[in-house]
């Protein structure tokens, strides 16, 4: 799908500057310019489609089709979804879990969604395709719906309800307010300025980042030996994957340039299943997301909720491990 | 009649966007209106808002889970 890039990205860089092929410089340059290229230009599309289908989706009806509906276990799928669908943007995941809870919509399915929204967003989706390709990345997306699935129906399991913040309890008691609000009812044509503005901020806010992983990545493509890392991490090392996900917490605000590096990471010899495990503690669990949540749970309940989704984020790796 | 905007959202960029484009547009319209900005989770619970940042005029949502440009908001007030 991108052989016309990388035909673009040889031709700058071996024909026009004219560098040498098995050169460091030149292989090291060349991932750079291919790895932009195709990283941007999937993020901005990525984006720009994530961005119509929000502007279309009914989150008040799939609140309402939650609530209402018995659905035998397969409203955690569509919670989990749903949190794919929706973007993440850490803001409006606590006005959202509230939302759900006070329209009655049990714990668990929201900790469903509540796991998948940041774990699986747009950003990561396009970046995950730029770096890895699309297999890589339908296991990815696949691991971190299946993960919100298990991990919200176990939370939900041990009824938590008694561990978030008083006034929280008090919400989920009081009476439902019909909101006032009137349909918006413009064309797509109309509403297609704000949405690619909105995609090209996304891009923007991400793209410092990226472009430092792609070129940390570039320098380590071009100058290390394939198989450099395999004397270091292998799949041998039981204790590699619970650290990976581990170290990958603190890492959230560079989510965007990490991708990138772990690309080459594995290109040059880590296990992939280490890897996943490892970017999906960078995207899926934060500090920031921790100090939003600690309005609406108390820090035991974002304990059990955090130690959960990382125990998960462990078994997908060592899973991976053994099956790739 | 003087008109009551709220801009409902925890404090993230995007609401602070839609809030100053607020402000422009009343300034560009000349519209007497209170703005003001809600970033108080409980506060905001009780307008039962799902997607933040939220745009109401006189207690009626206009736009939700996005920014509002300038444009869009001199259409609002002036209708």
């Amino acid at each position: 799908m991108f052989h016309w890039l990388q035909y673009f990205a040889d031709w700058v860089v071996y024909t026009m500057i004219g560098m040498s092929s098995r050169g460091h410089w030149g292989q090291a340059i060349n991932f750079f310019l291919f790895d932009c290229l195709k990283i941007f230009l999937l993020l901005f599309l990525v984006t720009t489609i994530m961005g119509t289908v929000n502007a279309y989706f009914p989150v008040e009806k799939v609140r309402n089709f939650l609530s209402r509906n018995k659905l035998y276990g397969f409203e955690y799928l569509f919670a989990s979804l749903f949190g794919v669908i929706t973007p993440f943007c850490s803001c409006s995941s606590v006005p959202l879990f509230i939302g759900f809870v006070k329209g009655g919509i049990p714990l668990g399915i929201t900790f469903t969604y509540l796991i998948t929204a940041p774990l699986v967003n747009e950003v990561a989706i396009a970046i995950f395709a730029g770096a890895f390709g699309f297999q890589v990345t339908a296991l990815y997306v696949g691991t971190g719906v299946i993960l919100g699935i298990v991990g919200g129906f176990i939370l939900g399991k041990l009824s938590l309800e008694r561990y978030l913040t008083p006034w929280v309890q008090r919400v989920i008691k009081d009476t439902e307010v019909e909101q006032r609000f009137e349909e918006e009812n413009f064309s797509l044509l109309h509403r297609m300025p704000s949405i690619l503005k909105g995609a090209l901020k996304i891009v923007k806010g991400v793209s410092v980042y990226i472009i430092i992983g792609i070129a940390v990545g570039g320098v380590m493509h071009g100058f290390l030996p394939t198989g450099f890392f395999e004397q270091y991490i292998n799949k041998g090392q039981w204790y590699a994957v619970p650290l990976a996900v581990i170290l990958g917490v603190p890492m959230y605000s560079n989510a965007a340039g990490v991708i990138p590096v772990v690309q080459v990471l594995v290109s040059k010899g880590v296990p992939l299943g280490t890897s996943i495990a490892f970017m999906m503690g960078v995207i899926g669990l934060s500090l920031p997301e921790a100090m939003l949540l600690k309005k609406v749970m108390t820090l035991k309940l974002i304990a059990v909720y955090f130690g959960t989704i990382a125990f998960f984020m462990i078994v997908s790796g060592y899973l991976f491990n053994i099956i790739l | 009649m003087k008109k009551s905007i709220k801009v409902l959202g925890p404090g993230c960029a995007k609401c602070k966007t839609t809030y100053n484009n607020v402000l422009e547009a009343v300034k560009q319209t000349g519209v007497e209106a209170d703005v003001e900005k809600i970033e108080d989770l409980q506060e905001m619970m009780k307008y039962n808002v799902l997607t933040t940042p939220v745009l109401m005029i006189d207690e009626v949502t206009k736009i939700k889970g996005r920014i509002a440009d300038v444009n869009e908001i001199k259409q609002l007030l002036l209708q």
